[in-house]
């Protein structure tokens, strides 16, 4: 077999041009490799040669991106390469950046095969994981040699069009694709040994890994709840009867926001949930018991409360994806404070 | 304002009231229309107090 054609893309780092005071140096081309690309060769054993190496400072491929992207991807192409490797850009933010622009789009414009490497929490890695093979590697550049090791073997295998397989396996960034495969052992079985192995103290790998939930530092007490005025926001799916918006009954899409100027009371007559995730009969007989409009306009009579707001929102919270809940949150919570809204109380099912 | 706690605590709210069920956390249908709102006036009750008290991190007011 013929020998594959690779080009190289670093930064200014490590080609040994300066730290951050040369962040700003301009693309460049040179021939054969530079820096960590004599270990990316070695690695190659003679499979593949990188015949060429292409430079750009951190700072200036941010800071011009589209034009960077261009110079970067026309010197990239005068190699005339079979594959791409960028990086690794192990926790470098902006080189990790800049990895995921340049290996997106040699596959995405020159149709040619290219890879990074990132430490996962590189927001380059969050940024670009469903564009590219992200190779999961070390938070510095100790880690080079383990992510050489496996990069290499990785970047020749998708060369040569062989099947990926899962992330797991091959050590990308789980890129949101699910690969089917056979387990040698039923789930019971396996089931029962991580069992076995917590019970034991002994590490396990779960096979349903919990998605990552960000903590929010608490906010300042309300000074005078009876001058605040209190939005009511629920995951339970209390909405108009009917429906109207079609909020879906798990998975959730989208999120409503309904109008209670003048309800004091919400009935099996006015409201239902549309919640897929738990028994609706009672909720459906009396939404109060979900959404608790009616002791809230108590409060407010009573001056307890300033009052309750206007709008409440909901949607349901059964299967619904945590980036959904969240974009929904960024989205309710800009109204809500443009609003003067002084506190919410959230209700769940 | 949730029935299980422990998913509060998983996806970080600060200010947490347990309620009485997750398919109605703040009634009881086994109770009178009046019960049941005495029930959902002690919950609200609760959350008031727990929106006026400063905590420092994740807190069940129980």
């Amino acid at each position: 077999m013929e020998k594959l054609r690779a080009v190289h893309y670093i930064n200014q780092f490590f080609a040994q041009i300066g730290g951050e005071e040369k962040a700003d140096h301009k693309p460049e081309a040179r021939e054969g490799f530079v820096g960590p690309g004599m270990a990316f060769n070695a690695e190659f054993s003679g499979k593949a040669e990188i015949v060429g190496t292409v430079i750009c400072g951190d700072s200036y491929f941010n800071e011009n991106l589209e034009m960077a992207t261009k110079e970067v991807l026309a010197m990239i192409k005068s190699f005339k390469p079979d594959l791409v490797i960028a990086g690794p850009a192990f926790n470098a933010g902006r080189y990790g950046m800049a990895c995921g622009t340049v290996a997106s789009a040699v596959k995405k414009e020159l149709g040619i095969p290219a890879i990074t490497g990132m430490y996962i929490e590189n927001p380059g890695a969050d940024s670009f994981k469903k564009e590219v093979y992200i190779i999961e590697t070390k938070n510095s550049a100790a880690g080079m040699r383990d992510a050489v090791k496996a990069m290499v073997p990785f970047a020749l295998k998708l060369a040569a069009g062989e099947k990926i397989g899962a992330s797991a396996e091959e050590g990308y960034i789980p890129n949101g694709i699910r690969v089917n495969f056979f387990e040698k052992k039923r789930g019971s079985e396996r089931a029962v040994e991580m069992l076995l192995a917590k019970l034991s103290g002994k590490p396990f790998t779960t096979e349903f890994p919990m998605p990552d939930f960000d903590r929010v530092e608490p906010n300042p007490a309300v000074k005078d709840v009876s001058k605040a005025t209190i939005a009511l926001v629920t995951s339970g799916g209390i909405v108009p009867k009917g429906n109207p918006d079609h909020i879906e009954s798990s998975s959730a899409s989208k999120y409503g926001k309904y109008d209670i100027d003048g309800i004091f009371d919400l009935t099996d007559a006015t409201y239902e949930t549309a919640h897929g995730g738990y028994d609706p009969v009672y909720a459906n007989q009396d939404a109060d018991r979900v959404l608790p409009v009616d002791i809230l306009r108590e409060f407010e009579k009573e001056g307890k409360i300033g009052k309750l707001h206007r709008y409440y929102y909901t949607t349901t919270g059964n299967g619904t994806a945590v980036a959904s809940a969240k974009a929904f949150a960024e989205k309710i919570g800009k109204e809500l404070a443009a609003d003067g809204v002084d506190a919410v109380i959230l209700t769940s099912t | 304002m949730c029935t299980v706690v422990p998913i509060s605590l998983t996806v970080g709210a600060n200010r947490i009231v347990p309620t009485v069920a997750i398919p109605h956390p703040l009634g009881n249908p086994a109770l009178t229309k009046e019960e049941e709102k005495d029930i959902r006036r002690k919950l609200l009750n609760k959350a008031l107090n727990a929106l006026s008290t400063e905590v420092s991190e994740q807190t069940v007011f129980e």
